[in-house]
């Protein structure tokens, strides 16, 4: 499946809370609407991605693992 | 209308996900590093969350704001006292527990770099572009001899308990 990626957002490496503040620093420059390809090692990634997209109405639209990394694409609000 | 029914019956705003509070006051009372740290990782946190996001200063969690050059000289020997006891600003905080004369916030630190944590210093400066607003109690600055100047950039105004619990009204509220 192919979507359309607007920005990829490589996190690999950071740790709480870095992957969650520079994910909303990064969707500020995204119109409504696009996606936002973020890429994690930080296990705790799993529950803050979920938790912040629910709280900021952003969409997950998809979360994978693929050795230990965690890709998740967000359709900004 | 039936126990069944009633229970389906939720109102809709209950389905709602978003958080019922946007709005985030920290009262940092800490200046230990290990205490400044979680209170720089929920500011940061709460406004990447899209949340209204005060932190209010206090007592020993105002020496986190102080330049690090700068020393409390004090104009009288209490405040004295205070500057032999603590050094305030960001690079000398010192631990809770495990302190060994410095030697553990220096551990501390080379963990963290190992393992790409921020430190509250770098949380700081996110913390002030992303609009979290640093508030400093005043009170606490006329007892130690601060003045704005020997404050670091970025910070509101200083303010007392009053002007922070009408903040805290309808928000969570923190104390670290």
């Amino acid at each position: 499946m192919s979507m359309q990626v607007a920005k990829t957002l490589d996190l690999k490496g950071l740790s709480c809370p870095l992957p969650i503040v520079k994910t909303a620093q990064a969707i500020k420059e995204l119109a409504s609407g696009e996606l936002l390809e973020a890429l994690a090692t930080d296990p705790g990634s799993v529950a803050d991605f979920k938790a912040w997209c629910s709280s900021t109405g952003n969409e997950l639209v998809e979360q994978t693992e693929q050795d230990g990394v965690y890709r998740f694409v967000i359709r900004k609000k | 209308m039936s126990v069944e029914e009633a229970t389906l019956a939720v109102p809709a705003h209950q389905h709602e996900e978003h958080p019922k509070h946007k709005k985030l006051v920290i009262i940092a009372w800490s200046g230990e590093l290990d205490k400044v740290w979680p209170q720089m990782i929920l500011a940061t946190t709460g406004a990447a969350m899209g949340m209204d996001v005060t932190v209010f200063f206090t007592f020993w969690g105002l020496f986190a704001l102080v330049k690090d050059e700068k020393h409390i000289t004090g104009e009288n020997w209490m405040q004295k006292m205070v500057a032999l006891l603590d050094r305030p600003g960001m690079e000398h905080l010192r631990l809770s527990k495990m302190n060994f004369a410095g030697a553990g916030p220096a551990m501390m630190e080379k963990l963290a770099k190992e393992h790409n944590v921020a430190s509250p210093a770098e949380l700081l400066k996110m913390a002030v572009d992303m609009g979290v607003k640093l508030v400093p109690c005043q009170m606490t600055m006329d007892l130690l001899g601060l003045k704005r100047e020997d404050m670091i950039d970025g910070l509101g105004e200083p303010a007392g308990a009053t002007a922070m619990l009408m903040e805290a009204q309808d928000a969570i509220t923190l104390f670290i």
